[in-house]
């Protein structure tokens, strides 16, 4: 039994590679941001990004002018590619919470090679998402009706409904994930601090590592924090998707209003956010040669959690598929046969071989190290993910119960400018991020070496 | 020149748990140990057994979903009452939401900064930093400091039984 336990562990990578020690840990990390120069690929990698957050600026700034009448929304369809969008990017940082609290939660130490990034990949996919709906808003500067202050108005804003809801969720989503991610960088601060030779950077470093030095006493605390923020953060963020859900399963549009939602919703959340890690991460630890520690390990891990995920996700469809014939509801049933041969049908399609049909590659452990197939594959399962989310939107709403209120959606290129531009702003913020902080977690780096491990008396 | 105190620095984090427990077991109260990263049983070793950072958290996250549920309670049925399809005005079930984000936002926000004002951070200066070979301790080396208030400090004598330790070095931290 226990040659067998053995053997499994020899085949499976190792999390870091041997042989590093607490010094070469910290160089190897520290140096990408205060040593290495600054590679040509980066700047022009930041560069196509930067001209696409001015994509998204110009076409805000055009909103503003214009009114959302520039985009395709219109009655029936009135939450297009703005609701599309803002589901699969808050959907997407769902992976990265999940990396950082509830792998924490459940002592899968792999994580802390890939959590560093994974929480800004949140942050940033969550910022991305936010834009969408205030920009949707109409009125964009009143975004703060949204929240119960008093007012000359004597208003108040209606808590009974699911888009309020939504609002809690996802600033609360925000300002934690924000908290979490900036005490988990503190003591890799201090350590930049103390690292680095250019002035400005010891003072940037350490006014925003607030004196941390390292105390037994701080320590202690700090753990306790840090454990505790993950223990909050594990409910909530299976709360925020379910809230997202909501929005749609509270109504009582056919295609909408259904019990499956809410646990479909937080493992399609998981599915693209782990893809986005996936498709960041293979790329970074190529670039920067962090094979040592972002290891065939990690990417096995994530390839598992895709697949698991998407078979729920499958289950959600099938669920949907089964009631809208089951249930004898004839709207419901007919919202099934719009899908499959209505005029998106498509897209339907498109979008049960990008999240069913392609991912089933993983179930092949060869396929599972192979960055550049899985890389190919993440892909997919993002674009099917979008797709999950626009028939979701678009489809229910485009025929509901009176044939004199069908319509059609068209995106303008409004639509796909405010799209590609916030995919700009998401990189242009993670190429920052990869230079000037560091992108693995270096303390929760050491803890991972044979040599941090003290022997008890 | 008065010590804030004496720093001995250490090569593991093994050399430093065992030299805090000892430091510890020869009387002296008033000592700290710095890390680069969190190692267990230091804080025990150095006589740090229990924090109120969880206490915090808990006060936090009750005063976030009472303030959450009381909130909308008194916006539903005193100040702006609507009512909906003649549905009670202390419709508690969609209230629940809105209370367990403001719970896990107060909690979160009290974890971290409590966490953050416990430690008496942000601190821009502290002693310690004087001693040149502290930049290590936050890369791969240990340091154990006894702090002059200790009542058993002397000078000569602390310095004398932190060497018995075995220590790579010993520095005076200037106040």
């Amino acid at each position: 039994m226990a040659e067998q336990t053995d053997q499994a562990a020899n085949r499976q990578a190792p999390v870091i590679s041997p042989g590093y020690t607490f010094g070469t840990v910290t160089d190897k990390i520290s140096s990408i941001v205060l040593t290495r120069p600054t590679s040509n690929g980066w700047f022009v990698g930041f560069g196509i990004s930067f001209l696409l957050l001015m994509l998204l600026l110009y076409a805000a700034g055009y909103l503003f002018v214009r009114g959302i009448g520039i985009w395709g929304v219109n009655i029936p369809i009135g939450w297009g590619f703005a609701i599309v969008n803002f589901v699969w990017w808050i959907g997407i940082g769902h992976a990265g919470t999940l990396i950082s609290a509830i792998l924490l939660l459940l002592r899968q130490s792999w994580r802390n090679s890939i959590n560093r990034f994974a929480e800004a990949m949140t942050l940033f996919a969550v910022a991305c998402a936010g834009t969408f709906p205030l920009l949707h808003l109409g009125r964009p500067w009143l975004f703060y009706w949204l929240f119960p202050y008093p007012n000359t108005m004597t208003y108040w804003p209606q808590f009974r409904s699911p888009l309020v809801w939504d609002v809690f969720a996802v600033s609360t989503y925000f300002t934690i994930s924000l908290l979490f991610w900036f005490i988990g960088l503190i003591p890799d601060l201090g350590t930049l601090r103390d690292r680095s030779e250019n002035r400005w950077a010891r003072i940037t470093y350490g006014i925003l590592a607030m004196g941390w030095r390292g105390s037994a006493r701080h320590w202690h605390r700090y753990e306790s924090a840090y454990l505790l923020l993950a223990g909050l953060a594990t409910p909530l963020v299976l709360s925020v998707h379910t809230v997202v859900s909501f929005d749609f399963s509270i109504g009582i549009v056919p295609g909408w209003h259904t019990t499956i939602f809410p646990p479909y919703f937080v493992a399609g959340a998981i599915y693209s956010g782990f893809a986005m890690v996936l498709m960041l991460a293979i790329p970074i630890r190529k670039v920067y040669g962090l094979e040592d520690f972002i290891t065939d390990r990690h990417l096995q891990n994530s390839a598992k959690v895709m697949l698991a995920t998407g078979w729920i996700v499958a289950y959600g469809y099938a669920i949907e598929a089964f009631m809208g014939w089951y249930s004898g509801n004839s709207y419901d049933s007919f919202t099934l046969w719009n899908r499959l041969h209505g005029p998106y049908a498509p897209w339907y399609w498109s979008l049960l071989s990008c999240n069913i049909l392609f991912p089933q590659v993983l179930w092949i452990r060869k396929f599972r190290t192979q960055p550049g197939l899985l890389f190919l594959v993440s892909a997919i399962i993002l674009t099917g993910m979008w797709l999950e989310r626009f028939i979701i939107v678009v489809v229910s709403l485009q025929r509901d119960f009176l044939t004199s209120s069908w319509g059609m959606y068209y995106p303008t290129r409004w639509d796909w400018a405010t799209f590609m531009g916030t995919i700009g702003m998401f990189l242009t913020a993670m190429f920052l991020f990869v230079r000037i902080l560091p992108m693995i977690s270096i303390f929760e780096m050491r803890t991972l070496l044979p040599e941090a491990e003290v022997k008890a008396e | 020149m008065r010590l804030y105190g004496i720093m001995a620095e250490f090569d593991s984090p093994q050399g430093l748990v065992e030299a805090a427990r000892r430091t510890h077991d020869a009387g002296y109260r008033k000592i700290d140990a710095y890390s680069p990263f969190p190692v267990e049983d230091l804080a025990e070793a150095i006589g740090f057994h229990s924090n109120r950072v969880a206490l915090v958290t808990l006060i936090g996250a009750i005063a976030g979903g009472l303030s959450g549920y009381l909130l909308q309670y008194w916006i539903a049925t005193i100040s702006y009452p609507i009512n909906v399809g003649g549905r009670p005005y202390h419709s508690w079930p969609s209230f629940i939401v809105v209370t367990f984000e403001m719970t896990i936002l107060f909690g979160g926000i009290a974890a971290v900064f409590g966490m953050l004002a416990l430690n008496g951070l942000p601190m821009p200066y502290h002693p310690v930093f004087n001693v040149p070979r502290f930049a290590m301790a936050s890369k791969d080396r240990f340091f154990l400091v006894v702090f002059a208030t200790d009542p058993k400090y002397d000078a000569a004598g602390t310095r004398q039984f932190l060497e018995s330790l075995g220590p790579r070095s010993i520095s005076e931290v200037p106040s």
